[in-house]
């Protein structure tokens, strides 16, 4: 016979090139999206009411954890001082940005069917830190202030999605090889840009650019993340009502048309709202790496595939870890606050290689087969 | 009304026209078998009827749409296309897959409702996949696999089936099954397309059968009359014999 068996031997080579792992968890019933999803609530919850109480004491030069009382909740004390003008701010925008990173990170894993797809495959990073570098360069940040730095890299973000948008459609649709190759294009030209601005900046710049670059919720004000929280909201609603969309186009563009998803529009939506929610994460907290690449593969270790379920939980998770990476940052070293972005990328490697050799041991058993 | 109608269709890949001058139609409760040589032109055919590839002249309606233009989730609904090609990104469980099936007929989040299951269900029993229901796809034969993915698509629950080597790596008792399924599923007011190398199924179940080489349509007809034509014999460069079984049913072989 002709090339009979040829889908079957595609079949098996795709499942261990997609290279994503997954928990088989069968069908998504009512009551384990419920179950799942509560888990994942009550975990953000747990963390976003301890978290901001506990610090460390510094008094008499030691370094004590502490877990502030009921006196924090007393107008006038330092300790509500601390709480509501240092550590519930700095909470507060980790948990925004964690959830939108991890969400945005999840949808496009989906979108690009590509495992490694995150945040910063697409060059919405680079191209935001690039505006940053920029700006601080210009004196925008002495003018304006930080929020200054946040405002151009939005505009960063949103040049750069455009540019990789325009790269890579073909008509209205958006294939994932190309949109892959256009973000990793503009990555690399934009973090070289930066590069070459940093190099002929005087040194104070330079330090302000690093920290900026390193990532961190240190210096975040409640208004910063007042003003984020809308369009963040919206962008999050955004991409779970498109889980559906996001398991058809697991098969891949042509088999999602033919069970009734509008690829096209379905790419454009999921695409520009993920850039958007990274452009925004990266305006407030600046380029934080991994939790849009390692909490989405956790997760779906996991919980399994289903978009439904995943997307929500991405969110809640990404949260999640954000806040707990944020107070290991600041508690974790005596008498330093370390930049969460470093943190979230030192945690993250390990996580991830845990991911990988789980993969190529999967991957190992396929070619046995 | 003529569910599929197809008017002096070209379709170009790159600069060639794969498909060329095709006049075809179909009505409900037809069968119709597309043979051919690889790389004549049979899949191409099919995913512009699907509207997943542009005719470059011509004009396609399925049951009064246009498959380009009409909104993917309303042909969805009356248009099932099964590709030759699956690859699954994600370890979805096979009744997952099957119930992706049913997307064009979910709203919001889209959990499975009562309807839903029951045409998977169906599905699934229809295909022999039903006892594989909570495997890992991609822990599936390609045998299986062929098989969940055609739950999939009768589970659209769509009048007119388009189906791309439907029984490519079956064994032939699933094979027979599968062409018996389509031809119940004809008989019960639907109409398929199925391009298809399974010579001996297509003369015992299909009722019509188109030959392609080079993107024409060169012979249509009766499955036993397009086979022994010579039409037939320049395509694949060889006579194929058409027999009766001692028992009466038919068979071709190349000679």
């Amino acid at each position: 016979m002709r090339s009979a068996d040829l889908p079957a031997v595609r079949g098996l080579r795709g499942a261990v090139m997609s290279g994503f792992i997954s928990a088989g968890a069968g069908r998504l019933t009512v009551k384990r999206f419920v179950v799942s999803l509560a888990i994942c609530v009550g975990a953000t919850a747990l963390v976003a009411v301890f978290a901001p109480l506990f610090g460390m004491n510094t008094e008499h030069g030691g370094w004590h954890p502490e877990l502030l009382g009921p006196r924090a909740l007393v107008a006038g004390s330092p300790d509500h001082a601390i709480l509501w003008a240092v550590r519930v701010p700095r909470m507060l925008a980790a948990l925004e940005v964690g959830a939108a990173l991890a969400g945005a990170g999840c949808a496009l894993q989906a979108l690009l069917r590509n495992p490694l797809a995150e945040p910063f495959t697409l060059g919405i990073s680079s191209g935001a830190s690039l505006a940053a570098v920029l700006a601080i360069r210009l004196g925008i940040e002495t003018a304006f202030g930080s929020a200054g730095v946040g405002g151009a890299s939005l505009v960063g973000a949103a040049g750069t999605l455009f540019a990789v948008w325009q790269l890579a459609r073909i008509g209205k649709h958006l294939p994932p090889a190309t949109l892959v190759l256009a973000g990793v294009t503009m990555s690399m030209f934009c973090s070289s840009a930066s590069v070459l601005i940093q190099q002929t900046s005087n040194f104070t710049d330079v330090i302000h650019m690093l920290q900026w670059m390193l990532g961190g919720m240190e210096t975040i004000r409640l208004a910063t993340v007042g003003y984020a929280a809308l369009p963040i909201g919206v962008a999050l609603v955004a991409l779970i009502s498109y889980s559906r969309e996001l398991n058809a186009l697991a098969a891949g563009p042509e088999v999602a048309a033919s069970l009734g998803v509008a690829v096209g529009r379905t790419q454009t939506v999921i695409f520009v709202t993920a850039s958007l929610l990274v452009g925004a994460a990266i305006a407030v907290a600046g380029p934080i790496g991994f939790i849009g690449l390692v909490v989405p593969h956790a997760l779906r270790a996991v919980l399994g595939p289903d978009h439904r379920l995943l997307v929500p939980a991405s969110m809640f998770g990404g949260a999640t870890v954000l806040a707990l990476c944020d107070t290991l940052a600041r508690t974790a070293v005596p008498l330093h606050h370390l930049p969460t972005g470093a943190v979230t990328a030192v945690l993250g490697v390990p996580c991830f290689v845990v991911i990988l050799v789980g993969q190529k041991r999967r991957a190992l058993l396929w070619s046995h087969a | 009304m003529v569910w599929l109608h197809l008017t002096d269709v070209a379709v170009a890949l790159g600069e060639r026209d794969v498909v060329r001058g095709v006049n075809a139609q179909l009505d409900q409760g037809e069968l119709v078998v597309i043979v051919g040589p690889n790389g004549a032109g049979k899949t191409t055919l099919l995913r512009a009827i699907a509207g997943l590839v542009a005719p470059r002249t011509g004009t396609i309606r399925v049951l009064g749409h246009d498959p380009l233009r009409a909104p993917r989730r309303l042909l969805a609904r009356e248009l099932a296309y099964l590709p030759q090609h699956y690859e699954l990104a994600f370890p979805f469980a096979v009744e997952e897959v099957v119930l992706l099936g049913r997307y064009a007929r979910q709203h919001g989040i889209g959990l499975a409702s009562a309807d839903d299951l029951a045409a998977a269900n169906a599905a699934m029993t229809a295909c022999d996949v039903a006892h594989l229901a909570t495997r890992r796809f991609d822990e599936l034969s390609g045998g299986e696999a062929r098989r969940v993915i055609l739950a999939q698509a009768l589970c659209q629950g769509a009048r007119c089936l388009l189906l791309d080597e439907p029984t490519a790596g079956l064994d032939p008792a699933h094979a027979r099954a599968i062409f018996a399924l389509l031809r119940a599923q004809c008989a019960a007011g639907a109409a398929a397309i199925i391009a298809t190398h399974d010579l001996d199924l297509a003369l015992r179940h299909a009722g019509s059968m188109w030959l392609i080489a080079d993107g024409r349509l060169t012979a249509r007809g009766s499955p036993a009359h397009v086979l022994a034509s010579a039409e037939a014999r320049a395509a694949f460069g060889l006579t194929i014999h058409v027999g009766t079984l001692p028992s009466g049913a038919p068979f071709a072989v190349p000679a």
